[in-house]
């Protein structure tokens, strides 16, 4: 079966770079799937979970803050702030975080505060969504 | 002159002394080896970031909303200067070396006609900055990276310069940092952040793809988002260059004190025996000389 490589990437480590057959990008507009030979994309990343694909079933789903990626015939990358796969979340600490980003957001200051809460905290429950369907899925 | 048991305490403590610097080199040697896996591994994402960001920045200029962070907003009156310097010192010349540097371009960049800013990273230049230009410090961020540097923290620095350039307080903002070459060798580096520089004849004697690319959503966007993001990985990466450099620098500047500490304790040992002698030498003289007297 035609593979693409795929590599993932945070600022601080390198998360993911094999060999795939499929991966699942969660675009700004929706999820994008990349198959080998996929058109050059250049696409913004919202917080969701990359899914990655070998042969017909999933190798790997990790959840990403957002981020870039760019495609070309060659390869896959994306570039993410942070990466987990789904498997190391659990549920009880996420809903401890969101409880205290909600209080974040009471004690928050300035504006300027209050934004990156706000930010960390869509991006926890959409993290929790993420891990409540997984576990269902299971 | 010194007594005997004098030099004996001072042989001692600088005994004492060449234990910590061994230690403290040793300690120095290990996190160099760490601070080395870090930047290593920095290194795919802000390669791949560099590369996205010039296959955008070589149409940019055909776009419709400038982007300022790339280009600039046309004038270059005021220079913000970001020092980064550590938190410790016992690490030789590399704070000093940093800061004369720093100097150097504050008061050229004056002559420039240019108005200055100063935002430092790390306590030492921050203490030294703020002694000697204390009203043009505008900011300062010190004991990061313990115990190690993340990601974040460089974001929380860019997202302060981000903010001030968003609120027109500089125009130019240029970054001095020590580039890590080896343990020996470190390379003051400046290197200008705001606006971008981006080498136009380099990005398209490249293959370009330009015109191939899909964007979701629209380049302007995506520009919009790469931008501030390349910056706090441009911070990130100096950041840990520094923080190597840093290890090196001490690991260096404390094998240098080993190796005199164990000088000097040549040199005492030898002048405490030399006088022992002496010591012995006269005595026996007393007894003899009081012997022939019967």
């Amino acid at each position: 079966m035609e593979t693409i490589p795929f590599t993932l990437v945070s600022p601080e480590k390198i998360l993911l770079d094999q060999n795939v057959s499929m991966v699942v990008i969660p675009g700004l507009d929706g999820d994008i799937g990349i198959l080998p030979g996929h058109a050059p994309l250049l696409s913004l990343l919202r917080p969701g979970v990359i899914t990655v694909y070998e042969e017909a079933k999933i190798l790997v789903r990790i959840f990403v803050d957002g981020g870039f990626s760019e495609v070309t015939p060659e390869r896959c990358v994306a570039l993410v702030t942070e990466g987990v796969p789904l498997e190391a979340l659990d549920k009880a600490s996420l809903e401890i975080e969101i409880r205290n980003l909600i209080e974040d957001i009471a004690d928050s200051r300035t504006a300027e505060e209050r934004k990156i809460a706000d930010q960390n905290l869509s991006i926890a429950q959409t993290k929790l969504l993420e891990v409540i369907a997984h576990q269902k899925g299971l | 002159m010194a007594t005997l048991k004098e030099l004996r305490d001072r042989r001692k403590s600088v005994q004492s002394t060449q234990k910590i610097t061994l230690a403290m080199k040793m300690v120095a040697g290990a996190k160099l080896r760490r601070a080395q896996q870090y930047v290593e591994a920095g290194r795919p994402y802000a390669h791949r970031m560099r590369k996205m960001l010039r296959d955008l920045a070589v149409n940019a200029q055909a776009l419709e909303s400038p982007q300022p962070l790339l280009t600039g907003r046309g004038n270059t009156g005021v220079h913000l200067i970001v020092v980064a310097t550590s938190d410790r010192g016992l690490c030789g010349g590399f704070n000093s070396s940093i800061l004369r540097h720093a100097k150097k371009m504050i008061i050229s960049s004056q002559a420039e006609g240019q108005s200055i800013k100063l935002l430092c990273i790390g306590r030492k230049g921050k203490e030294v900055l703020t002694r000697e230009y204390g009203e043009l410090v505008v900011e300062s961020f010190t004991e990061l990276g313990h115990p190690r540097l993340r990601f974040s923290d460089a974001q929380r620095i860019a997202d302060s310069l981000l903010n001030m350039f968003e609120d027109g307080l500089f125009d130019v903002c240029t970054l001095i940092y020590n580039h890590f070459k080896s343990a020996m060798i470190q390379e003051i580096t400046s290197q200008q952040i705001i606006p971008v520089p981006i080498e136009l004849e380099e990005a398209q004697s490249g293959p370009v793809l330009k015109a191939l690319y899909e964007y979701e959503p629209v380049e302007e966007t995506i520009l919009g988002k790469l931008l501030p993001q390349n910056i706090a990985v441009q911070i990130y990466n100096a950041l840990l260059e520094n923080a190597a450099s840093e290890q090196g620098a001490r690991m260096t500047a404390m094998d240098n004190a080993s190796r005199n500490a164990g000088d000097m304790i040549r040199k005492l040992t030898l002048a405490y025996n030399r006088m022992r002698q002496a010591h012995i030498t006269r005595e026996l003289i007393e007894i003899i000389s009081g012997a022939e007297a019967l």
